[in-house]
């Protein structure tokens, strides 16, 4: 049943997100675009989790954007792979520890989804002028999703954060942050000083 | 154990694009009949209460949004509709007299008016999805082919002709709207030579429409001048599958280079409904029966 955990969560956020971004996100508008939720979460579970969950949750977030919206199928899922599984690897990789990492990836996911599909569409035959306009709508939802991409990330967190084994790393990390492994003390600062019993 | 991880890490991998370049090529290359599509539309037609569902919980929360976006273009917005108020109080006193005259000769001549606005019937829906994206230029609203939409209908909001319905289930319906790529639609501006063209959308750019194929004016005549009103001209291009009921507006002449005119034959047309903000549309559903009188320019 634990095995289940994180897929479970991870299908049920797929699936609220995209119901959440078509029904109310997509119909409000903010200096004329709708912000995209989607590479946002799937960027997110990819840096909480790693790659391939990340590439996984990619893909089933892709597959029902697809879907809902009756577009050809597999499009939005081959961006959003790459999307996840790049995340991932950057958490595997560098592990970034600064908290305004996902901001900045964030704005990569969003525009690697914008500039992305611009390039599907182009190559599966989509008769469309490279309009200033497209750019600059890009540019915008990049602008808007980096502005979100902290809370985002912060729900993301919360939702599948329990649901994560427990990662060596982080456990390390929580360690230095509270003094407990910190190379830069000595034993004796870490544990105190040692009290003796008279003679 | 590491290599066995990678191992495991890049086939899987492999497996998501491959799967996903798969459902790529056979989408594409398929009639909207297939079994993918059978079993998308399936899949959406499942999803729509919750949709349905989501979209009213949510409501609250877009109206929020939409009233400090409101709020913002309010002062600009109203010097606008004042100066449109102004020049329509004059168009509409021209328009009724030529209503009047228009019944009068109408019933002399005794002409057929069973492809006219009149004879179809407005099914009110509500939005429940739309893209975000330019790309892909549609909308989902919650009435289907129970409430007498089908395939081919148009639709109207905001006063204006928004888009076609492109795939009907029982309870929704997925509409495509006139700044799609796919969309086309012959069109007319209301001027003294009643110019038609085929308006085409300006892909990329959902403030913009292409009215394309117009004729030349001839020496003395002026042709298309921004401000002028462009209606449906009665038929849609390409596949003769259903007529348009002539008169529905779409949008205003908004660039009309001479230029542009002379050599492409083509004008800029900005559309009357403001499609990223609808909230309501209605369908115009009409027996489908005649589609022999389907002609092209």
């Amino acid at each position: 049943m634990s095995k289940l955990r994180l897929p479970l969560r991870l299908a049920v956020l797929a699936f609220a997100t995209v119901v959440i971004q078509q029904a109310a996100v997509s119909q409000i508008s903010i200096f004329g675009v709708s912000a995209d939720l989607t590479p946002l979460v799937v960027m997110s579970v990819g840096l909480l989790a790693g790659s391939l969950p990340g590439a996984i949750m990619g893909f089933g977030t892709g597959l029902l954007v697809d879907t809902v919206l009756v577009q050809t199928l597999g499009v939005t899922s081959l961006l959003y792979i790459v999307i996840g599984y790049w995340s991932g690897r950057l958490r595997e990789v560098r592990d970034p520890a600064h908290a305004l990492v996902p901001l900045a990836v964030g704005a990569a996911a969003t525009a690697v989804a914008g500039i992305g599909m611009t390039l599907i569409q182009f190559l599966l035959g989509v008769d469309a002028p490279v309009s200033f306009l497209l750019a600059q709508q890009i540019f915008v939802t990049v602008l808007v999703n980096t502005l979100l991409a902290l809370p985002v990330y912060a729900l993301v967190r919360r939702v599948i954060q329990p649901a994560l084994p427990d990662d060596p790393r982080r456990r390390r990390r929580r360690a230095y942050t509270t003094g407990g492994l910190s190379p830069l003390q000595s034993p004796s600062q870490r544990l105190g000083p040692i009290s003796r019993a008279p003679r | 154990m590491h290599d066995k991880q990678v191992r495991r890490r890049r086939a899987v991998l492999a497996l998501l694009v491959g799967v996903s370049l798969i459902l790529l090529t056979a989408y594409f290359g398929e009639s909207p009949n297939s079994p993918l599509h059978t079993v998308q539309r399936g899949i959406v037609e499942v999803l729509s209460p919750v949709q349905e569902g989501a979209s009213t919980v949510l409501k609250p929360v877009r109206d929020v949004a939409g009233w400090f976006s409101g709020t913002l273009n309010a002062t600009s917005q109203r010097n606008q509709l004042r100066k449109e108020v102004q020049s329509l109080q004059a168009q509409l006193a021209l328009a009724k007299s030529a209503e009047i005259q228009n019944a009068q000769l109408t019933n002399e001549v005794g002409l057929d008016d069973s492809i006219g606005i009149s004879s179809y019937k407005a099914v009110g829906a509500y939005l429940i999805a739309r893209d975000p994206t330019l790309w892909y230029q549609t909308i989902e609203v919650d009435k289907g082919s129970d409430d007498g939409v089908a395939l081919q209908d148009p639709v109207v909001g905001d006063g204006a002709l928004v888009g076609k319905v492109t795939t009907v289930d029982p309870t929704v319906s997925i509409v495509t709207l006139i700044t799609d790529h796919s969309y086309a639609v012959t069109a007319e501006v209301l001027d003294a030579s009643g110019d038609t063209g085929l308006l085409v959308p300006a892909v990329g750019n959902p403030n913009q429409l292409l009215l394309q194929n117009l004729q030349p004016p001839s020496p003395g005549q002026a042709g298309p001048t921004p401000g002028q009103l462009v209606v449906t001209a009665g038929f849609t291009s390409g596949a003769l599958d259903s007529l348009y009921p002539p008169g529905i507006p779409i949008g205003r002449v908004s660039n009309a280079n001479q230029n542009e005119l002379l050599n492409n034959g083509q004008v800029q047309v900005a559309p009357s409904a403001d499609l990223r903000h609808l909230d309501a549309v209605q369908i115009l559903t009409r027996p489908h029966a005649g589609t022999e009188r389907a002609q092209l320019p």
